[in-house]
Order: structure tokens, then C-alpha cells, then sequence
């Protein structure tokens, strides 16, 4: 077991890194480091005055040795600019020249500064990454149960009435992407049009008082579209254990077909939707980016949204790495949980 | 005039689709009349399911195809703007419309003054168009790939599983932005992975062909030649465009690209790619277990002749499935890439950006954006019940 933990780990660090210089990459192209340049100091530069300033400040040079400085395996640069001034990568602000760090890198704990925020990036992810989290919790504790119940419900009987009906439900919700949905459930509970102003049509009083009426929506929002999907696996796991012998003697034997279902499936019908909800984490990801930029709620999403859109090289590499270490510990977690549950699976 | 009530608005709608229905009852017609004979796309017309989601799925097509070809059935211009209609309620009459101009707007104004109807029906083209094609090919390189990774096991396997895997923990709006920007677009770096993920077609139709007539090589040398003659053209025109990274076959390129739709269409068919693979790859590694695999094995046949020939007809269950559920996905992809404003222009009427531009009124406005948003929900919703319906279909037998 040990081993295979840490086999993973070290695919996911090989995965990370991979992933982050492929970020990295893409976001130094020149294209895009002269919108960078212009943005940050002057719409009408010239094409000299961008390569100045793309010098002046360590862009210009071989990527590689830029991705090193990153990971912190390579000395900052300290260039004197052609304006006289003397940059540093390290030089953090108020701190003189003199007594900088040689290295500064992801591996020393810094993870750069935002061009868009003019912030430390470890900050504005930390802040940032406690609001989505909060979202995360309100939508995990609605979507799981709503989705075992109704999957439980749908796969005891299969295709009795209430199968079927909450079947078509699971079809309708996997079918609503979630700026379809949520557009549509600002217009019923939040609009003029209908009168019913039930909620807020935006969250951004949620980041300092979370209430029932103003984070409702985003959160169900995001909930509808993966309890469909966990509903119907759910579904299909209940209704498969339904057909087996154990299920079968029970019921010859009388026992109450309550009391079967609680008692006897619903423990074997959970090991398959478990992994699916892990799976979900990644896939909430991209639901709360739409969603934050829909209630203009300022999480990590809304951050990915502005970094990304102003080429805030830092920012994004950091927002990636949370990316990626959440896909692949979701994934680990559910390949243990998997052992743990089921005895006949074993991962050596 | 007067603004137009409810049910006129709906009568007139209808009538407008008039050509979609009269295509719909006949193509209903004839497959209901012919289902015997025409194998499992026959069978869809057995599950009420099915046939609801095909019904859907055929009036989005249709309507895109009436649309873009001819256009029929929009009533104005999706780009025009008209004085006095902005923000203006379903059914509102045009200010002093001319002679021949249609003179209501049939869902209301947006808030640039255009007409919702037409924008809606407009950005039914593009979708029914990408998201199926963009589908085949993103399901060419992942069979391509998946094949030999399933079948052969090992180093292979490892190799394309960890680059599949990579892929797969981007999270999908990251790579969207850093691959759809017109700065991207500059360096070229669409058009590098067009020519790489476009070559999976020829790469495939030119094994399927070696794999199968080897043994008759007059017969093999002529389609080999053609399919190669006729894909490969397709290719260079579609990879040059004269004035970009890739412009040294001017000569005989006739046909270019838009580099927006383009730059969609192949991150579209890259993020859907390596989960086409890991499904072809599960499919296989079951698969070649069976008897028949192990008897053509014995017989001495090529391995590649057993994978397309062999395994890969005995999958197309699961695989026919799953490509109408990933045509779902791809449309709400291209929904996402609309409403975040990459790739397209931004007044182009595709459903996601309409959907976007509709959300800054929609407390006040909401007929701007329901509309698009109630279209983008019904297809996907037909596609579900169709692939819902064929599954059920195909575990009958």
C-alpha cells in the first residue's frame, strides 16, 4: 500500500511538473508577453519600448532557465535594466538589494507575484481558494444526498414509475450546463419578470455573510449538474446489486423490503458511486468557474478568469498547480477508498 | 400595430419552422415505414426515448441546415440592429418597416437592438455543424491511439496513458484560454495541432486499408491511392492558409479556414480526444481476451488487421453510445468557449456568447437570454435520450 502512494505521488509531481511548463510555454509566447508588456505599462509602446521593457524585467530570456527560476532550482535573476534600475526576481517589496535570497521558487515556498493584482500569488490563492472553498462545501453537502437518495429511490424498483420518472430528471439535469442553468434560475427566482424575488441574483455579499438567500442559487446551480450524473450511477450500481442472489434469499426469507434495501444492498451499491463523487471534484471545478463568474462571487474561478484574460503568467501557474494536485489526490483518495471498501480489490 | 400576444407569437414561430416540420414528418415517415431494414438506426424508432431525442436532435439539425444554406426560417439579419427595438418584449412591431421586411420581432430585441429569433436560429449552424465533426475526429485519434495502447499493453500503453492523463488534469477552462486567444493564434500553435491531429484520419483510413487487403495488392494499391489522394488534399487545404505559420503549399490551396473556428474546433477535438482513448483503450483490453481474438491470432492474422477488423466492430456498441453523449458535450463545450468570448467573433450569435450578453440584463430583460439558453438545454437534453435510447436498444440483443 505504501508503495503505491508513493508510486502516485511521484507520478503526480512528474504530472505537475509537466503540466505547469506546458502552462508556462504557453503563456511566454511573444504574442502574448507584448499584450503583457502593453497592458502593464503602455498601450501605445512601441515595438522597441516593449523589448525594453520585456528586458528590464528577465522576460526575454531562455524558457527554460525562466521555468527554473519558477521551480526555484535556478538563481533569480538580477539584471540591471537599460533605464539604470537594478531588478530582481527575489527582491521582495521594502527588502534592499544587498540581502536578497539567491533562489526563490515554488520549492522555497514563493510562488511569484500577480501582474494583475500586484500581490503575492501564495496570498491572493490562499484567500481566494477559502472562498471557493466554502462554495465546494455548501454544493458537496446539497449534491451528495440529494443524488444517493434519489439514485437509491430510482434503482431499488427498476423501470417501476418512480424509476422512470427520476431517471428523466438525472437525463434533464446532465443535459444543463451550468450557465444554462443558472441563467435560467436567475430569471425565475431573481428577476423582475416573474415578481418572485426569492434570492439574490448575485453572490458577491456571500464572500462576507453567506446567507440562505444570496448563496442558494450558486450553489444549487452547481449542485444540479453533477447530481444527475452521480444519480444515475447510483442508479445503475442499486439496481444491478438488487439482482443479486444475497437480495434474492432476503426476500424469500421475508425480511421487509425496507429493511433489505437499508440493511442489506445499500453498503455494496455505495462502492460505485463513491469513486464517481471523487471524480466529481475536478468537474465541480470548471461548474465553479462558470458559476463565479456568473454570481460574481471571487473565488479561485473568478481569479483563473482575470488571471487568464490578462496573461498573469505566475498567477495561472499557481491556480494550475491547485488544479492539478486537486484532480490527482481526488483520484488517489478514490482509488484507497476503493481498496477500503471493497475487500475483494487489492491495489499490489 | 399592435404588439402580438402570446399564441400569435408561438403561431408565427411555427409557421416560420414550417420547412423543418415538412423534413421531419417525411423523414419520420420513411423510417417508420422502413424500420425493419434499417439495422440499429431502425431499432431507435422502437423506444419512445429514442425517437423524442431523435426528433430533437433532427429539429436542431435541420433548422441549422435550413438556416445556414439557404437561409430560411430566420426573419432578419443576426447582425443587423433596427432603430427603437432594443430591450424591446417578444412580439413588438418594427418601427416603419419597409415593404417585404418582416415586421415583428418574434422574441424581442436584445440590448444591441437585434432580434433575438433570428440570433437564435443563426447560432444553430455553427453548433450542429462542430460539435458532430469535431466529435469524429476527436473519436479517429483516440480509436488511432487507443487501439495499439489496449492491444499491445505495456511501454505503449504507459506512454500515451501518462500524455491522455496530463491532458485530462487541465482544467478545462485553463486550457481553453491558453489555447484560444488570438495571441495564440499569431504563433501558429492551432495550425501545429491541426497538422498533427488531423493527420489521425489518413493515418487510419490508410491502415484500415493495408490491414484488409494486403493480400490483393492491385485492389489495395487503388483505394489506398484514392482515400490518400482525396484526404490528403483535404488536409493541406485545411492546414495552409496562405500569410500564417503554415504557408508553403499556396499552389493548390483553394479553400481556407476561419482561424477563430478553426482555433475552436481543435481545442475542442484535443480536450475530447484522450477520454475517447481511455474508453477505446478499456474496450480493448476486454475484448481481446475472447475466443474469436485468440482464434484469428492462431489463424496468423496481422495485429492490426485483429484490431480494426476484429475489435473494433465487436465495440461499436459502447462507442456509438458514447459518441452521441460526447456530440452533448461538445456543444456545451462551445457553449463555455461562447459565453467566456474565445474563439469567435464577438457578435457572432452562437448560443454561449448570446447567453452571456443576455446575463448582464437578465434581472430586468430575461428574453434576450432564454431563449438561447432554453435551445443549447433541448439539444443536449436530445442527444441524452437518444443515446439513452440506443443503449437500451443495443443491450437487447
Amino acid at each position: 500500500m505504501i508503495s503505491f502512494i508513493l508510486r502516485r505521488l511521484g507520478v503526480m509531481a512528474l504530472t505537475a511538473a509537466c503540466l505547469t511548463f506546458v502552462v508556462f510555454f504557453l503563456t511566454n509566447l511573444s504574442p502574448l508577453l507584448t499584450n503583457l508588456a502593453k497592458t502593464q505599462a503602455d498601450m501605445r509602446m512601441s515595438d522597441a519600448q516593449v523589448e525594453r521593457w520585456l528586458g528590464n524585467r528577465g522576460y526575454d530570456r531562455n524558457i527554460f532557465v525562466k521555468y527554473g527560476e519558477w521551480v526555484g532550482v535556478v538563481p533569480g535573476y538580477v539584471i540591471e535594466g537599460a533605464d539604470g534600475v537594478i531588478r530582481a526576481r527575489c527582491q521582495m517589496p521594502g527588502q534592499a538589494i544587498e540581502d536578497i535570497a539567491k533562489y526563490c521558487g515554488v520549492l522555497q515556498g514563493y510562488w511569484g507575484r500577480s501582474t494583475r493584482f500586484q500581490e503575492g500569488v501564495g496570498d491572493i490563492i490562499q484567500t481566494r481558494l477559502g472562498l471557493t472553498g466554502i462554495l465546494m462545501f455548501w454544493v458537496m453537502i446539497v449534491m451528495v444526498p440529494a443524488a444517493l437518495i434519489l439514485g437509491v429511490l430510482a434503482g431499488m424498483r427498476e423501470s417501476s414509475k418512480l424509476d422512470r420518472s427520476l431517471s428523466t430528471f438525472a437525463i434533464g439535469t446532465t443535459a444543463t450546463p451550468e450557465y444554462v442553468s443558472g441563467v435560467i434560475l436567475i430569471a425565475l427566482f431573481a428577476s423582475t419578470a416573474t415578481g418572485l424575488k426569492w434570492f439574490k441574483g448575485t453572490a458577491t455579499s456571500a464572500m462576507e455573510n453567506p446567507t440562505f438567500e444570496n448563496f442558494f442559487l450558486p450553489v444549487i446551480t452547481i449542485a444540479l449538474y453533477g447530481t444527475g450524473y452521480i444519480a444515475r450511477m447510483t442508479r445503475a450500481s442499486m439496481a444491478e446489486v438488487m439482482t443479486t442472489q444475497y437480495i434474492r434469499t432476503a426476500r424469500l426469507k421475508g425480511v421487509a423490503f425496507h429493511s433489505i434495501v437499508i440493511g442489506h444492498a445499500l453498503r455494496n451499491a455505495l462502492i460505485a458511486p463513491f469513486t464517481v463523487i471523487m471524480l466529481q471534484f475536478p468537474w465541480l471545478l470548471n461548474g465553479v468557474v462558470i458559476v463565479e463568474k456568473i454570481f460574481n462571487y471571487k473565488g479561485v474561478g473568478w481569479a483563473l478568469v482575470e488571471a487568464a484574460s490578462n496573461n498573469d503568467i505566475e498567477l495561472l501557474l499557481g491556480i494550475s498547480v491547485v488544479g492539478v494536485v486537486l484532480v490527482l489526490l481526488t483520484q488517489l483518495i478514490s482509488d484507497i477508498g476503493y481498496v477500503y471498501l471493497n475487500p475483494r480489490i487489492s491495489v499490489s | 400595430m399592435e404588439p402580438l400576444s402570446w399564441i400569435e407569437i408561438i403561431g408565427r414561430i411555427l409557421v416560420q419552422l414550417a420547412p423543418v416540420w415538412i423534413s421531419l414528418a417525411v423523414i419520420f415517415a420513411c423510417s417508420i415505414r422502413f424500420k425493419r431494414r434499417l439495422g440499429l438506426y431502425g431499432r431507435i424508432f422502437d423506444s419512445r426515448i429514442g425517437m423524442i431525442g431523435f426528433g430533437i436532435v433532427m429539429f436542431w439539425t435541420l433548422t441549422g441546415f435550413f438556416s445556414s444554406a439557404f437561409d430560411m426560417i430566420a426573419t432578419h439579419d443576426p447582425l443587423a440592429q433596427f432603430s427603437g427595438m432594443k430591450n424591446k418584449l417578444p412580439g413588438t412591431p418594427l418601427n416603419n418597416a419597409e415593404a417585404g421586411e418582416y415586421a415583428y420581432f418574434l422574441l424581442g430585441g436584445d440590448n444591441l437592438a437585434r432580434d433575438v429569433f433570428s440570433r437564435v436560429i443563426h447560432g444553430s449552424g455553427v453548433v450542429v455543424l462542430i460539435a458532430p465533426l469535431a466529435t469524429v475526429f476527436a473519436f479517429l485519434a483516440g480509436i488511432t491511439l487507443g487501439l495499439p495502447a489496449g492491444y499491445y499493453g505495456r511501454r505503449l500503453d504507459t506512454g500515451i496513458s501518462f500524455v491522455a492523463n496530463l491532458i485530462l488534469a487541465f482544467p478545462v477552462i485553463l486550457l481553453f484560454y491558453l489555447l484560444v486567444n488570438p495571441g495564440i493564434r499569431q504563433t501558429g500553435v492551432p495550425q501545429y495541432m491541426s497538422m498533427f491531429l488531423f493527420a489521425f484520419p489518413i493515418v487510419f483510413a490508410a491502415v484500415l486499408i493495408q490491414s484488409r487487403y494486403h493480400t490483393d495488392p492491385v485492389k489495395r494499391n487503388l483505394l489506398m491511392f484514392s482515400s490518400l489522394a482525396i484526404l490528403g488534399y483535404a488536409y493541406i487545404n485545411v492546414i495552409n492558409t496562405p500569410g500564417t505559420a503554415i504557408s508553403f503549399l499556396n499552389a493548390i490551396d483553394i479553400f481556407d479556414p476561419d482561424p477563430g473556428i478553426l482555433n475552436v474546433f481543435v481545442s475542442v477535438v484535443f480536450v475530447n480526444a484522450p477520454t475517447v482513448f481511455r474508453i477505446v483503450r478499456g474496450l480493448v483490453m476486454d475484448i481481446k481476451t475472447r475466443d474469436y481474438v485468440a482464434a484469428a491470432q492462431t489463424r496468423g492474422e496481422g495485429s492490426w488487421y485483429i484490431m480494426l477488423w476484429e475489435i473494433l466492430p465487436n465495440a461499436r456498441g459502447p462507442l456509438i453510445v458514447d459518441f452521441c453523449l460526447r456530440i452533448g458535450y461538445t456543444t456545451i463545450l462551445l457553449g463555455t468557449l461562447g459565453f467566456f468570448g474565445l474563439g469567435l467573433s464577438p457578435e457572432d450569435p452562437n448560443w454561449g456568447a448570446t447567453i452571456n450578453d443576455g446575463r448582464k440584463l437578465i434581472s430586468i430583460y430575461p428574453h434576450p437570454a432564454l431563449p438561447p439558453a432554453i435551445s443549447l438545454l433541448s439539444l443536449v437534453l436530445g442527444l441524452n435520450l437518444l443515446a439513452d435510447g440506443l443503449r437500451e436498444e443495443s443491450l437487447k440483443d
